[in-house]
């Protein structure tokens, strides 16, 4: 059984930032491992642990930058990697669901696995629509927000609950080969080990260029543009008590007994 | 030219995003001067009809297959009605269901998809607002496109209001069965636990600003001296800190208690989701900027662990 999980490296901006034009200045940017692909690649590398014959294969769309990104990824357990990127989807603009999964379907098609893995969503862009666009690009079946696995692989089957709003979880049965988006809660992702660390290094990270995966420029041509970017307008009109901790907390404190709290 | 809004419902009710998305496609009907047409697929169709026939709604097209979402259903059902109607914009909600289908959709009638929208205007082809960065900043998106998609974000406009005189059609679907290859087999509430967080007067939540597990200590001590509940966001909730029915948010409980104190919760859009419907809303928080201010009565900026105990000592 082979398993892609599909893994991103996110931007995550500073509380007090500047706008370099599209894109928030790189200073107060860092980066890593989107918290939903980690839910993933655990889910993944644990179905391995459970199974004889299982492989995982992780697969991001990113800059040479997301290299040691993705070695977390491989140190975590998974078996290979591969990075998609080329000068191509560097000038392709704005990556939406759209343009990804025909990334990913190419990777897919290579690599014919039998279950895809992905985060609901990322924490960036957060589309949280990637996976169910891949789905229905190779025809798999699919289930989003899944916060539960129990898979059958004898029968072909992933038994999930998704997790729907309000406290309630919708339990399906889905037939594989599948695409299932990994709610964050459904296990306790693992740290990488210091050994999983040095075994990273001797993985294989193999790098593709769109033309390697028999895509060209214009299929990565997306329809959407970004064409603004700034700071929302604050609606907040409350009231901000200033001082120190004693002070602040004493002035909540009577605050909250005028409307009847602690009394 | 036409906009398309489906519904959405749950175990025999009708969503209130339902009524949201019919008031979206109006504003955008406005906008290339059209129709609305709104959509609704399983379950008791007329009854849902009857709700989404608003002011300002020209047709509604009852599709009766199944009784709950089946994505499979969804996608084919769906698409057969917008390739039917021909809408310049397809509006689906940006719920757990909508993310279940509506890229599905998407992909097969190769329209664009814009998702999570919490802004839209037509003018010669679409443009929709978007947050990144966990609601840091906005961004604006062209659609370059004549036909698109769009997922709403719930509760970003008012529900559709009044009665409308929107005709009434059924739509006959031809559902390929063979396709349909996922099954609901039922739903679960999930917790089970001693305390209903939607009953409490005051409610003591707690997010991911507390760092460790034992220093929700100091939480428990305020709760205690006020005499409130404790409640608390995802993260912990992911974490096991506390039990899965403690979870207020989207996908946890919406609560409306007359004092929310929020304790290191940045005021993540699904969190805000669960809580804003409260009276008095008071944030703890050492970012100013965090989104939990812009909905606060109350605000500290401070670190967290000086002033709970600080605020329990006034309690006590």
């Amino acid at each position: 059984m082979k398993i892609l999980v599909t893994v991103k490296e996110v931007a995550a901006v500073d509380d007090e930032f500047e706008l370099d034009g599209l894109a928030v200045d790189d200073r107060y940017v860092t980066y890593d491992l989107n918290e939903w692909d980690e839910y993933a690649v655990e889910t993944a590398v644990q179905i391995r642990e459970a199974g004889d014959d299982v492989e995982v294969v992780a697969v991001t769309i990113g800059d040479a930058d997301a290299e040691e990104t993705v070695r977390q990824v491989l140190a975590k357990g998974a078996d290979r990697a591969i990075r998609v990127w080329d000068d191509a989807l560097a000038e392709a603009g704005l990556l939406d669901p759209a343009t990804k999964a025909r990334v990913l379907a190419a990777v897919a098609d290579d690599e014919d696995p039998d279950l895809v893995l992905t985060g609901v969503q990322s924490a960036d862009d957060g589309f949280g629509a990637t996976g169910v666009t891949l789905a229905e690009r190779i025809g798999f079946e699919w289930a989003a927000v899944v916060c539960s696995l129990d898979l059958d692989r004898e029968a072909g089957v992933a038994h999930v609950h998704r997790e729907l709003e309000g406290g309630v979880e919708e339990l399906t049965d889905v037939e594989l080969p599948a695409v299932l988006t990994i709610q964050t809660g459904i296990n306790e992702p693992r740290y990488a080990s210091l050994r999983g660390i040095r075994q990273a290094q001797s993985k294989e990270l193999a790098e593709r260029s769109l033309s390697d995966l028999g895509l060209a420029a214009e299929d990565v041509a997306s329809p959407l543009e970004q064409t603004d970017l700034y700071e929302p307008e604050t609606g907040g009109d409350a009231t901000v008590f200033e001082g120190s901790a004693e002070a602040t907390a004493a002035e909540l404190a009577s605050a909250l007994r005028e409307k009847g709290v602690g009394q | 030219m036409t906009v398309l809004a489906v519904a959405e419902h749950r175990r025999g009710e009708l969503r209130e995003v339902s009524l949201e998305l019919l008031t979206v496609a109006r504003q955008l009907a406005d906008d290339i001067e059209g129709e609305v047409h709104a959509a609704v697929v399983g379950g008791p169709v007329k009854a849902y009809a009857e709700r989404l026939n608003r002011e300002g709604v020209d047709t509604v097209h009852t599709i009766a297959e199944g009784e709950e979402f089946n994505h499979d259903v969804y996608t084919q059902a769906v698409a057969q009605l917008t390739e039917a109607v021909d809408p310049a914009v397809l509006v689906m909600p940006n719920s757990v269901n909508g993310l279940d289908y509506a890229p599905a959709v998407a992909g097969r009638l190769d329209r664009p998809l814009v998702t999570d929208v919490v802004d839209l205007s037509y003018d010669d082809e679409l443009t929709a607002t978007r947050e990144l960065y966990g609601s840091k900043v906005e961004t604006t998106i062209d659609v370059h496109a004549d036909r698109a998609a769009v997922t709403v974000r719930p509760a970003e406009w008012p529900a559709a209001e009044g009665t409308g005189d929107a005709t009434v059609e059924a739509f006959e679907v031809d559902i390929d069965d063979a396709a349909v290859r996922s099954t609901v087999t039922g739903f679960e509430e999930v917790g089970g636990g001693d305390v209903d967080i939607t009953d409490a007067d005051v409610l003591v939540s707690v997010g991911r600003g507390i760092g460790e597990e034992e220093n929700l200590d100091i939480v428990y001590d305020l709760a205690e001296a006020l005499g409130a509940t404790v409640s608390a966001s995802r993260p912990l909730i992911d974490n096991g800190w506390l039990p899965k029915d403690r979870q207020v948010g989207q996908s946890g409980k919406v609560v409306t208690p007359d004092v929310y104190i929020a304790i290191g919760i940045s005021g993540a859009v699904q969190h805000v989701a669960g809580m804003k419907g409260s009276d008095i809303i008071v944030a703890i928080n050492d970012d100013p900027n965090a989104p939990i201010f812009d909905i606060a009565d109350y605000g500290i900026v401070d670190d967290l662990f000086e002033v709970v105990p600080a605020l329990t000592e006034q309690f006590e």
